[in-house]
């Protein structure tokens, strides 16, 4: 599998695959063509069809019309191992890595030859492979170990293992720290260099212009356009941004004329900070808070900060460095084994979750269909769960239906949730209208101070605004927002101030403002020595 | 209080292994079955019904057939035979693990009853002892291999027990440095890594539920064999589900399986040697001895007592 | 314009919108194909069963029909219904939290063991409906307390309940079995029983059933209305669906995990009383008739509806009725009714992954459950 007959078919074409799961149509007709040596961008909103077009290459999903040819032969990608046989490795969005597992075993998993697990050869091939890519990884660490930037460096090992041609990266940045990013970015040209193939699927626009040969535009399920080669090189950066948002949002684009700048707005890197007044109130505060681990996502340790009257607070840092302890802790989820918070002044530390809701602690939750709804009950009931058993909607102990289906519906009605009505059952409801539902709970009755945990995070594009709109007019209205989130980008553009979460401690704070991203990048790096070493 | 002091001679600590080997070896082989099922992801509450088929069809195949290995052979069909709903419904279909193996040890109950009713409620067979093989040597210890009433020789075991120790060997050779066994612990751990991998989790949880089978109907089949001599209703009396948290707290790992069903299978054979060493307390505070042991345990234990993040969640491509 | 993006990412079947069903024909429909069906079939799987063994099944489920229904069996059906329902209404409250409690014959005979054991004197001694009411309270408080380990060690550490409810169970099996044959032994008899009863539940006027029916009865209308209407019910709920969930909400977890379990115990300790106070009168070692076992099915299939169980627990009191003499009519163990149950429930689980392709209505099993099940496989089997 590893002859290079140059046949002068490009090595993989995707011809009018489609995709259709039941009430979508994932895919519809997408033509996309690879070429060894080339990084091809894949790039779309959340939801445009990305994932499943690289689920069909990687034979996790079979298409259900459409021909893959490679090299210029027709072939069926049958099983995840037809597609490994043929040379397409897969970097998942979503690590594969078995965190009990060493590194080797990891690597070793499913390439079986004999009954032995042949590590000496195993070592051989990662010694032979991380040489290539030019980084350098111990074979017996656990991948629990492993930190984020070498992880995914073992995962671009395991997809290269089998000797492949054509590797896919799904939101490979995700994860990473500007840094980081930079660092792929030289993994990549080497691996252009030795004639890869790659697929690179991302959502944002500058990493498809910096990275890609080709950049193909995915919207709603369709290739809505394809810039090639040329186009890249020839013209200018603004050029080609506005022709890509244009594709992306085709005629909306023009019918709503804040789309395009929403989407510049959403891309831009530049922040606008407001000031905050010294003098302002210091409304929620911790002082050395602690909270073990749990499992294995990190805890948090000796954290301190000050959160003013109508400040927005962003919380940076790599997934997983402690993001979800501080937000459940400041929640009242989770206790704190050291330190103190104060609401307004007054220690909270022992306070319960449903008290410190009234108070006006609010935590909008990452994990939105695991934890922040359920979704066999209904919308509205959804809407009043930190409530139960409170008066007016329960009087001693039985549910006054009447009372919570009628303040559900102005809720609804107030926060623009489009369900049929307030007693569907909320599992039903698409991605942003939950991000609503739980808006519309975290934001009523007198919100203070809200934690916001990656509130944009999978949502599209307007819905993404609509909930930044909502977190500024809480600051503006005198409230106070704590927003973690793993994308930088989206601190820059809402926050005031940036604090730097790593390894689960608080490394510093940055003013918004010029300079801010490189010095939020450096903190992330500097702060987390584990970053570069395992 | 005189007759307390037989129980602090060394004979009677070599009975006491002797008759924990008599009762641990089908403990034993039910929870290394559990165990790669456990590894593999699959949890399987229907233990006590496959060791109950197994047992029957050990005691169908030793009556009719005269043998004690064809007895062996037919627990360990009849046992995979019972596994094969848990393939299908559990492993195939993905539904639920605990309600299926609910339905398999109810089903397994009743119908080794009704059919042992209905061939042998007047006859009620017993079947011949079993052909033991003395370990040359080992067995003319002085002490060690002289029992009480000199019937369980402590070196002098039925040859299942020997290949059954060596199993446990191998197994823990599998799962250390095979292919195998790294597969079945990817299933169990994250069985959309092995996927990715391109080795089908389908397939790899359904081989390690069939074993599973396989093991406990050994197991069952060995108890009605050379452990009771003969078949009962309800036999195991909950044995299966000892096996269960057996391969739970050993954290799957065989050479613990072995020696932690050696231990419950010593407290479960302690009432007829207190009887025998003269000692009169109730077959029930004895049979009290080992649940109450894994309670204790567990409130020891508890936060250690491992299992793979995967187990009991059907695997399902594309979900997260 | 007016169209609402949907986010593609979430695009996998199991997260699809379901179709608007239509009310009454369809739902009805519904009902019967996933409550009666499994029945059904394993009625049908139990006959070919019947013929492999040379017994006529027409003629043994006529049997069952005669000796649980006809000429006042039914009234013999009902009081078994007694201690059936309570048990039922024990295993809904906690497989609504989607606990496993699989210790109900331990908390069941240590309940029997303390009624059988202080019921001959206490009958005699204080006012009967005062005795009665002692004996239930007291059944149901051991049976509650024997949940406790099992409750704390989930509570505290999330240790497995199938596990632990399992082993408290056995060891209250012998624990009761040793009562009997110690403190409550019946002096005037070698064997090992209680004292019988001279005084039992008195009939409800008319009838040979006790009181205890009624008994069981307000239970479950209890029950059902806590579960369904009340803040504790609904936090019950969410903790069934997602134990994340119910944290994030301020559910105080440990507590309500405690509360619930104790409160199934409870239920099924009431049942051993109404069994023993209203139909047995003693106990002797050896006796377990292990009711939780063949309830556990109905309660899935009634999907944890308190009421919704009482025509299967009906239905299933007749089957054993009668199907304990028709049994030994035809000469058969009467362990034949536990591969029924066995096969209900493997039948269930194939009606509902039947139903899940074919979206069928509400599923058995609580959400936390159902999470589980999730969708059919795309591709399967296939060697590696």
């Amino acid at each position: 599998m590893n002859a290079r007959n140059d046949t002068g078919a490009p090595l993989v074409e995707l011809l009018g695959i489609t995709k259709a799961f039941p009430g979508v149509l994932a895919n519809d007709g997408v033509d996309v063509t690879l070429r060894r040596g080339e990084v091809h961008c894949l790039l779309g909103e959340n939801g445009a069809g990305k994932s499943t077009l690289i689920g069909i290459l990687a034979g996790l999903i079979r298409p259900d019309a459409g021909t893959i040819r490679i090299e210029g032969v027709e072939t069926a990608i049958s099983s995840p191992r037809r597609a490994l046989e043929l040379g397409i490795g897969t970097v998942h969005q979503h690590s594969t890595l078995i965190p009990a597992l060493s590194v080797l075993e990891n690597l070793m998993l499913g390439d079986s030859r004999g009954v032995r697990l042949d590590r000496p050869r195993g070592e051989r091939r990662l010694a032979e492979l991380a040489a290539q890519l030019g980084v350098d990884i111990d074979p017996a660490t656990r991948a629990a170990d492993l930190s984020l930037g070498y992880q995914q460096q073992v995962e671009i090992v395991k997809a290269l293992w089998r000797g492949s041609r054509v590797l896919i990266l799904d939101e490979p940045t995700s994860m990473l720290t500007p840094q980081g990013v930079a660092e792929l970015a030289k993994v990549l040209v080497r691996l252009k260099a030795q004639g890869q193939a790659i697929i690179f699927i991302t959502h944002k626009l500058h990493e498809a212009l910096s990275l890609g040969d080709e950049i193909s535009i995915l919207r709603q399920g369709r290739l809505a356009g394809t810039i090639g080669r040329e186009a890249l090189r020839s013209r200018s950066q603004e050029e080609l941004r506005a022709e890509i948002v244009r594709i992306m949002f085709g005629d909306e684009a023009r019918a709503v004329a804040d789309v395009a700048e929403l989407q510049e707005e959403l891309d831009s890197v530049e922040g606008t900070a407001r000031t905050v007044a010294a003098e302002a109130e210091v409304v929620l505060e911790l002082r050395g808070v602690s909270s073990p681990r749990e499992g294995a996502e990190l805890g948090v340790e000796e954290v301190s900060l000050e959160l003013r009257e109508g400040e927005i607070l962003g919380v940076a840092g790599v997934d997983g460095n402690g993001q979800r302890a501080l937000a459940e802790v400041i929640a009242g989820q989770r206790p704190a084994s050291a330190g103190e918070l104060l609401l307004y002044g007054a220690p909270v530390t022992r306070t319960k979750v449903a008290r410190r809701q009234k108070l006006g602690l609010r935590y909008v939750t990452d994990d939105r269909l695991g934890e922040g709804i359920v979704g066999a009950l209904p919308v509205g009931l959804n809407l009043f769960l930190k409530r139960v058993g409170e008066r007016p909607y329960w009087r001693h102990g039985r549910i006054q239906r009447a009372v919570v289906d009628g303040r559900a519906t102005e809720l609804v009605r107030e926060f623009d949730v489009r369900t049929p009505s307030v007693t569907t059952r909320a599992a039903t409801l698409s991605g942003g209208n939950i991000q609503k539902v739980l808006l519309a709970r975290e934001l009523s009755f007198e919100p203070k101070v809200v934690v916001f945990h990656k509130p944009t995070y999978g949502l599209d594009v307007r819905t993404t605004a609509t909930v930044r709109e909502q977190i500024r007019s809480l600051a503006e209205g005198g409230g106070a927002a704590l927003v973690i989130s793993t994308d930088l980008d989206e601190l820059l553009e809402i926050c005031d101030r940036i604090a730097v979460l790593s390894r689960g401690r608080l490394v510093g704070v940055v003013p918004n403002g010029q300079g801010a991203a490189e010095r939020v990048g450096e903190l992330m790096v500097g702060g987390g020595a584990g970053l570069e070493a395992a | 209080m005189i007759l307390a002091s037989q129980v602090w001679t060394q004979v009677f600590w070599t009975s006491a292994l002797a008759g924990g080997l008599i009762a641990g070896v089908p403990l034993m082989f039910t929870a290394l079955g559990e165990a790669i099922s456990e590894r593999a992801g699959v949890l399987n509450i229907g233990l006590e019904g496959m060791m109950l088929v197994g047992a029957y069809a050990g005691f169908l195949g030793t009556y009719y057939g005269h043998s004690t290995w064809l007895g062996y052979l037919a627990g360990i069909g009849a046992g995979m035979l019972a596994s094969c709903f848990m393939v299908v419904l559990c492993v195939w279909l993905g539904l639920d693990q605990i309600v299926v193996g609910i339905a398999i040890t109810l089903a397994g109950e009743g119908i080794t009853s009704v059919l042992y009713q209905s061939q042998f409620s007047s006859t009620q067979p017993r079947l011949g002892g079993v052909h033991t093989a003395p370990i040359p040597l080992l067995d003319r210890i002085p002490v060690l291999g002289r029992t009480i009433n000199g019937e369980y020789p402590l070196f002098s075991q039925p040859l299942l027990v020997y290949l059954g120790l060596a199993f446990a060997v191998l197994l823990a050779w599998v799962f250390r440095s095979t292919n195998v066994g790294l597969n079945l612990r990817a299933a169990g751990e994250k069985p959309e890594a092995l996927d990715a991998a391109g080795i089908s989790v389908v397939a790899t949880r359904s081989y390690a539920a069939l074993a599973t089978g396989a093991l406990a109907g050994l197991g069952g089949a060995y108890l009605a064999i050379a452990g009771t001599g003969g078949f009962q209703d309800f036999l195991t009396q909950g044995q299966g589900f000892m096996a269960i948290v057996i391969a739970m707290l050993a954290r799957g790992r065989p050479i613990a399986v072995v020696v932690s069903s050696l231990l419950f299978g010593i407290a479960l054979s302690f009432s007829g040697l207190l009887q025998i060493a003269g000692i009169d307390l109730a077959p029930e505070v004895v049979h009290i001895l080992p649940f109450a042991a894994i309670i204790v345990a567990l409130m020891l234990f508890a936060r250690r007592a491992y299992l793979p993040p995967a187990l009991a969640l059907p695997y399902v491509r594309g979900a997260r | 314009m007016s169209t609402e993006t949907v986010t593609r990412e979430e695009a996998l079947p199991q997260r699809q919108p379901r179709r608007a069903r239509t009310v009454g024909a369809g739902r009805l429909l519904d009902l019967v194909l996933r409550s009666v069906v499994p029945v059904v079939l394993a009625l049908g799987a139990g006959a070919i069963l019947l013929l492999a063994l040379g017994r006529h099944p027409l003629a043994f489920y006529g049997d069952i029909w005669t000796n649980g229904v006809q000429n006042g069996a039914w009234q013999d059906s009902a009081i078994r219904m007694a201690p059936f329902l309570l048990i039922a209404a024990g295993l809904t409250v906690i497989f609504r939290a989607n606990i496993w409690n699989l210790g109900y014959n331990g908390q069941f005979l240590l309940g029997a063991a303390l009624v059988s054991g202080y019921g001959p004197r206490l009958v005699n001694e204080i006012p009967l409906w005062l005795a009665m009411a002692v004996l239930f309270l007291l059944a149901g408080a051991v049976g509650a307390l024997w949940t406790v380990v099992p409750a704390v060690l989930k509570a505290r550490y999330g240790t497995n309940e199938i596990i632990t409810t399992l082993m408290m169970s056995f060891i209250g099996i012998d624990l009761a079995s040793l009562l009997i044959k110690g403190p409550f032994h019946d002096s005037t008899t070698p064997l090992p029983q209680t004292a019988v009863l001279t005084k039992m539940l008195p009939s409800i006027p008319g009838t040979r059933i006790h009181v205890g029916l009624l008994v069981a009865f307000a239970a479950v209308l209890v029950v059902h209305y806590v579960l369904t209407r009340t803040a504790w019910g609904l936090r019950l709920q969410i903790l069934g669906s997602s134990p994340r969930a119910a944290r994030h909400f301020g559910i105080d977890l440990s507590r309500l995990i405690v509360v619930a379990f104790l409160a199934s115990g409870f239920l099924v300790g009431l049942a051993a009383a109404a069994d023993i106070l209203g139909l047995q009168g003693y106990i002797r070692t050896g006796w377990n008739p292990a009711y939780g076992d063949t309830i556990i099915p109905f309660v899935f299939l009634a999907r944890l509806n308190a009421l919704a169980v009482v025509p299967f627990i009906a239905f299933f009191s007749v089957v054993s009725t009668g199907g304990d003499i028709a049994a030994a009519d035809a000469n058969l163990s009467t362990n034949f009714l536990l591969v029924l149950v066995g096969l209900i429930l493997l039948f269930m689980t194939v009606i509902e992954y039947l139903g899940r392709r074919r979206d069928l209505g509400a599923s058995y099993l609580t959400p936390g459950l159902r999470q589980a099940l999730r969708a059919p496989l795309l591709r399967r089997g296939g060697a590696s």
